[in-house]
């Protein structure tokens, strides 16, 4: 019984904790007064609002060696080290550190919470003037939105240009979104898992998980942070289908087979007989511990607003006419998600614009999350644009 | 005929293949480059290093373009019978096909698409016409295979054969303008330059030309 209680009393103050990184996260933090609003593409202005950020490595004298690192749909300014509010390690450990291929001993990287996230950037949860949390009342946002305000952010930090924008999934869209609205200030782009538009197989995925959190009573058409509720259910099960997306078949069969959960037989009822199916119910019990539902609709509709080509008279190449920035994309075989044709999408627009670009597509069954994990493959191609990018720009080789 | 300011390249680091090199010779330092079938990007780190080209690199195989793009190359995975169509008009000065146009399955249509994505297009190719192929079908009624064709016909990627012949026939269909042409013997040198066209068929193992539009 005690037991109980105590795990009850740290998912409270678990829940409590994340909370206040909404507020007031243990990262840097950047506040844009009432001088300084941002214009977002819904046509009103944001102000004020603030920005979490961590930054990692030093700054050269040439300021000339920053990356700029976006996140995903539920990732967090947190790359490497532990995570101040869930303990957990960093999201891209693999990629970035010391004499990792994101190279912290050369590079100095920023990575910012997202534009209607939840670790300290303004989104739903961050309390208003009044002290009670935007709810709905945030105006919807959008990837441009995102960017713009990342732009204000590299400002605030006197960077005029970044030597790459990179990113998987959402944090690719970013990054090519990036390099459309500010070619001058991204010297490389490097979009990972992405695609220049949603598609509407991935609304359609997204709108799912958005009604199971609002069929959620607890929900409380968004109040539920002043009633004093929690959608967990509703956020899980979002989170439990949005977590096949980024699997591939190939690897949940390598992974659960149709193993059963501490059992030898079919128990004939609904509990979680299979391994895959335990697994699910986790994934979706951690992730309610640390995202707001609310967070997670603005941020998903961010992404199913996105449609690149649509702000440049319909055609992709455009929005990159006259880019001198030095492009790489990277796909996935099994990333059925954001498919090989979608990055080809991409490529044949930046080839149409006469960009440079390097376009190179990675066997693997890990499915849309490989850019997460273990691609000794992906490393190498990251490093060798990287450095090619490094050596263009002038920084001295690393020695 | 000559290009403008071709001519022999400074010393490099590492051996290149010669073929290559009589390439690298026709290309104009600082010029942006297409390499169409850039293989591992031998000839783009040439053309890099000696000329200092703005060079980007097509390859069909994963692995050739995996390797090139983690050596810092521009190098996209495609399919030059295909994504070719995607350039815009004049978007390089020189488009080269090193030892590819056999293996394209639209030996034409590549051709014109690089002479209008390019303001030159560099051509190199085994000649099908050489002695030793001909002697080869001849006594032995069956396809040639040498140190350069080593592959026999049903495991070959090489689908159009040609010989230097029927390479300027093409030409002119096309009516492009020939504005060098080269050919190496099976040591890799240049054959006698002021040879007649069935000289150069007949001793050139491998032929290489600089083509523009008319």
């Amino acid at each position: 019984m005690s037991v109980i209680r105590v795990e009850i009393e740290g998912a409270a103050s678990r829940a409590e904790a994340i909370r206040r990184e909404a507020d007031e996260p243990h990262s840097e933090l950047v506040r844009f007064g009432p001088d300084k609003p941002l214009r977002l593409d819904a046509g009103v202005d944001l102000s004020p609002f603030q920005i979490a950020y961590k930054t990692y490595g030093k700054l050269n004298t040439e300021r000339s060696n920053a990356i700029l690192v976006c996140h995903a749909l539920t990732g967090d300014q947190y790359l490497i080290g532990e995570h101040p509010a869930t303990g957990k390690p960093g999201w891209w450990e693999t990629m970035v550190g010391p004499g990792k291929p994101i190279d912290t001993e050369r590079f100095f990287i920023i990575c910012p919470n997202v534009l209607g996230g939840c670790m300290g950037t303004t989104g739903p949860a961050s309390k208003t003037a009044s002290g009670e949390p935007y709810g709905l009342s945030l105006p919807v946002v959008t990837v441009g939105d995102m960017v713009r305000s990342q732009a204000m952010l590299l400002d605030h930090l006197g960077i005029d240009s970044v030597l790459c924008v990179t990113g998987g999934s959402m944090g690719g869209m970013q990054a090519l979104q990036w390099a459309a609205s500010y070619p001058e200030r991204v010297f490389a782009a490097l979009p990972l898992a992405c695609a220049a538009r949603h598609s509407a197989q991935n609304i359609a995925f997204h709108e799912v998980g958005r009604q199971a959190v609002m069929a959620d009573p607890d929900w409380r058409n968004g109040r539920y942070l002043i009633e004093g509720t929690s959608p967990r259910r509703g956020l899980a099960v979002a989170r439990m289908a949005a977590h096949i997306t980024y699997l591939s078949d190939a690897a949940l069969h390598r992974k659960f087979g149709r193993e059963l959960q501490d059992r030898q037989a079919p128990t004939f009822g609904f509990d979680a007989d299979f391994q895959v199916e335990s697994y699910l119910r986790h994934q979706g019990s951690i992730f309610v511990e640390r995202f707001d539902a609310n967070s997670y609709l603005y941020i998903t509709r961010a992404m199913d607003y996105f449609d690149l080509a649509a702000d440049y008279q319909g055609v992709l190449a455009n929005a990159f006419r006259g880019a001198k920035t030095r492009f790489c994309v990277v796909s996935f075989t099994s990333d059925w998600l954001f498919p090989t044709s979608d990055a080809r999408q991409i490529v044949h627009a930046l080839n149409a614009a006469g960009a440079s670009v390097s376009f190179a597509e990675i066997v693997t069954d890990k499915g849309h999350d490989a850019f997460l994990l273990e691609e000794p493959e992906l490393f190498e191609i990251v490093r060798g644009f990287l450095e090619a990018a490094a050596r263009a720009r002038g920084l001295k080789a690393k020695g | 005929m000559l290009a403008p300011e071709a001519g022999r390249l400074p010393p490099t680091q590492f051996t290149p293949r010669i073929d290559l090199v009589v390439v690298a010779d026709m290309v104009t330092p600082g010029a942006r480059v297409l390499d169409v079938g850039c293989g591992d990007g031998e000839l783009l780190r040439l053309l890099a290093e000696t000329r200092g080209v703005d060079g980007r690199g097509i390859e069909i195989s994963r692995e050739g373009v995996n390797y090139c793009v983690a050596k810092g190359l521009a190098v996209i995975q495609g399919d030059a019978d295909v994504d070719l169509a995607d350039y815009p008009n004049d978007a390089f000065d020189y488009v080269i096909l090193s030892q590819t146009l056999q293996a394209t399955r639209r030996p034409r249509w590549v051709l014109e698409q690089m002479l209008r994505i390019g303001r030159y297009a560099i051509v190199s190719f085994p000649n099908f016409g050489h002695w030793r192929i001909r002697l080869q079908l001849l006594t032995r009624g069956r396809m040639p295979m040498t140190e350069n064709l080593s592959e026999s016909w049903y495991e070959t990627p090489n689908i159009h054969f040609c010989t230097i012949r029927d390479f300027v026939e093409l030409v002119r269909e096309l009516n492009a303008k020939m504005e060098r042409a080269a050919a190496l013997n099976s040591r890799g040198r240049p054959v006698r330059f002021h040879a007649p066209w069935w000289f150069w068929n007949m001793f050139g193992e491998q032929a290489v030309f600089l083509l523009s539009r008319r």
